[in-house]
């Protein structure tokens, strides 16, 4: 379980807190989804709960393990899908998942295996030995997000999975990590796409200005909010039509 | 273990992948330093094989310009071109037509003379040597050599010309004075009184290298000095290597990773160092094999190549430790790239490969012993020039190796402040 007490993050120089006094309980194999307008804390959160930065104030802890204590430990636990491609361009597929996997202390002929059946799942297999520079967008997002599974994560973190891929891709990775759940494996996750979420996810929060504005399952949220036919438009009507621009 | 392994193989495969960083890292030092040696080495012969053309104006016509005009054509410097008018040559020289221009004055061999022959037969007569009672001394006018140099001629080549003019007029002096006694003295012409031969001489003494002398030559000066100056250039690959991590994400992941960030730093040394090593190898081929084919020296390693190699090693090893802090710092490659380039070539200059360090003000000898390129010279130095033994290179590899530590260890330091959670 990852339980989040009073977390808040201001950045150097900004007026507001990006994450701001924030307090959430995920349950094990949970599918949660987080949601949000542009700079609504999003990915603040999960690279806090991934120790990629620091919070200014409150703890967390993810199975009763927290950074200070235990940092070896959860970087074990827990795998990372960035919104980025953190690929190494120049190095195919496979080189760069036996790279990552190795970093987690696989090896051998166990890691090719696991490497070999992640690309066989998510259709990349006969481009194991290809140059991810040479990839569309939706398969870098699959290798992508095999790079963070390798090891059997218990928590898995998504930051906007799905962005900029197509239908197809988007079907693929989505019923991957179905079945990474249907496993046991814990999974949190960003995006924009809120019928996807709707779908996918079995609890979402929406968050804006750092804070968490409302939180359940997808389908008691559109049905507690008036005049609503999906998580869409529970989405609009907490968070306004306003646009979100930041710079 | 196995992780160091995976990343240093990873690097390696990054590295490789890179056709046009590879031909860089290697090619480029070797254009450098053959470029380099082959200019080091003309200045060098300047004063022996290489012939620069200069202008003579001889106004005096005797024996004195001639005597000049011989040394300067022995000297095997310079090609004699003969002007006759002074202000041509000046403008010719002034505009950097020509390096120099020699004016030898109207009457200088019977100025000389006359002046010469004055205080000769004044110094007998004190001496009552001289018949002739005291005579009245006619006033002689001094005699002056003109010099003219083109404005952007460097200060070593007019020292070194002006020295050479100076010790031909004083020798020219100290025989006309020898000759001025001869025939004070002596009636018979041919009766040798004086030995003119110079009575003190100098030798230098070289170190010995196999019971022979060892005659250091350009090269061994040149290739140890720019060696080294492309073994620090490793900086700069390095540190874009690790700013690109961080801005494609892969550094991301690896923070998320069960991985030490000195583990990661420690794949990249390793192929680093290999790759500097790579660099000294084709280097030392270079000056062994392609030196003599195109008329340079060649580089002697015979009986040094071990120590070679290990103080390669070391001043590799600095350089990357260098290039690690710097690459953990920057935060682009606009930042690392210039500044990693511009780094060098200071330390380069303070450590005294372009000039030697004892011709430096003291400041700057001073601070030249906080560059690394200094001590990893002085070990190329001792190696090659001295005949240093490895205990004569201790403190220079101790030094070069603690600068890796030290670097490599802010370098994760500061990773670890900046990122800890």
């Amino acid at each position: 379980m990852i339980t989040i007490e009073q977390v808040s993050k201001k950045y150097k120089g900004a007026d507001m807190f990006s994450v701001s006094n924030l307090s959430l309980q995920i349950h094990d194999k949970e599918i949660f989804g987080l949601l949000g307008p542009n700079g609504a804390g999003k990915t603040t959160l999960i690279s806090i709960l991934c120790s990629l930065i620091k919070p200014t104030s409150g703890t967390f802890s993810i199975n009763s393990l927290t950074y200070k204590q235990h940092k070896n430990q959860l970087k074990q636990l827990i795998g990372i899908v960035p919104q980025e491609y953190a690929l190494y361009p120049t190095l195919t597929a496979f080189e760069n998942l036996k790279y990552f996997g190795s970093m987690y202390g696989l090896k051998g002929k166990q890691l090719d295996e696991q490497i070999n059946n992640s690309l066989e799942h998510l259709g990349l297999l006969k481009f194991a030995h290809k140059k991810i520079g040479t990839f569309s967008g939706g398969m870098k997002r699959r290798v992508n997000l095999i790079a963070s599974i390798l090891h059997n994560p218990k928590v898995l973190f998504l930051d906007e999975p799905t962005v900029g891929v197509d239908v197809q891709s988007k079907n693929v990775i989505i019923q991957y990590l179905q079945d990474l759940n249907q496993k046991g494996t814990t999974i949190i996750y960003t995006s924009h796409h809120l019928n996807e979420a709707e779908n996918f996810c079995t609890r979402v929060a929406i968050i804006d200005h750092g804070k968490i504005i409302t939180k359940g399952q997808p389908n008691k949220l559109i049905t507690e909010c008036d005049g609503a036919h999906n998580l869409e438009d529970v989405f609009l009507s907490l968070t306004g039509k306003a646009l979100r621009d930041h710079a | 273990m196995h992780k160091l392994l995976a990343s240093t193989y990873k690097e390696f495969l990054l590295l490789s992948r890179d056709i046009g960083g590879i031909a860089i890292l290697f090619i480029m030092p070797l254009v450098l330093i053959v470029t380099i040696t082959l200019i080091q080495d003309s200045t060098f012969k300047t004063v022996t094989d290489v012939t620069i053309p200069i202008l003579v104006v001889d106004n005096d016509k005797d024996n004195v310009s001639t005597t000049i005009l011989n040394g300067l054509k022995d000297s095997n410097a310079f090609e004699i071109i003969t002007k006759s008018h002074e202000t041509e040559a000046k403008d010719l020289v002034f505009k950097g037509k020509y390096q120099l221009a020699i004016v030898i004055p109207d009457g200088l061999t019977t100025g000389l003379q006359s002046k010469i022959d004055q205080n000769v037969e004044e110094l007998l007569a004190k001496f009552s040597l001289e018949e002739n009672t005291k005579k009245e001394n006619t006033v002689i006018e001094q005699k002056e050599v003109r010099l003219y140099f083109d404005p952007a001629t460097q200060l070593s080549f007019k020292s070194s010309v002006k020295n050479g003019i100076d010790k031909m007029i004083s020798k020219i002096e100290t025989q006309s004075i020898y000759q001025a006694f001869q025939e004070q003295i002596s009636d018979d012409p041919s009766e040798k009184i004086f030995e003119t031969d110079s009575f003190i001489t100098f030798k230098e003494v070289l170190p010995e290298n196999k019971q022979e002398d060892y005659i250091p030559n350009s090269v061994q000066h040149n290739v140890p000095a720019w060696t080294l100056f492309a073994i620090f250039f490793i900086i700069v690959p390095l540190s874009i290597n690790i700013v690109k991590e961080k801005s494609q994400g892969t550094f991301v992941r690896l923070r998320t990773n069960p991985v030490s960030y000195a583990t990661v730093l420690g794949g990249k040394t390793i192929i680093y160092l290999i790759v500097c090593l790579i660099q000294f190898i084709l280097m030392l081929l270079v000056g062994v094999y392609l030196f003599p084919a195109i008329g340079l020296p060649t580089l002697d390693v015979s009986g040094r190549l071990p120590l070679l190699f290990i103080v390669a090693f070391f001043a590799g090893l600095a350089a990357i430790g260098l290039g690690l802090l710097l690459g953990t710092i920057a935060k682009t490659q606009e930042q690392s790239a210039p500044f990693g380039a511009t780094l060098v070539v200071i330390l380069a200059a303070m450590g005294g490969v372009w000039v030697p360090v004892f011709i430096m003000p003291k400041i700057m000898q001073t601070l030249s012993h906080i560059s690394p390129m200094n001590w990893g010279l002085n070990a190329f130095y001792d190696v090659f020039l001295r005949n240093g033994t490895l205990l004569d290179l201790l403190p220079e590899i101790a030094l070069l190796l603690l600068f890796f530590i030290i670097t490599t260890g802010i370098a994760i330091i500061y990773n670890e402040k900046k990122n800890a959670v």
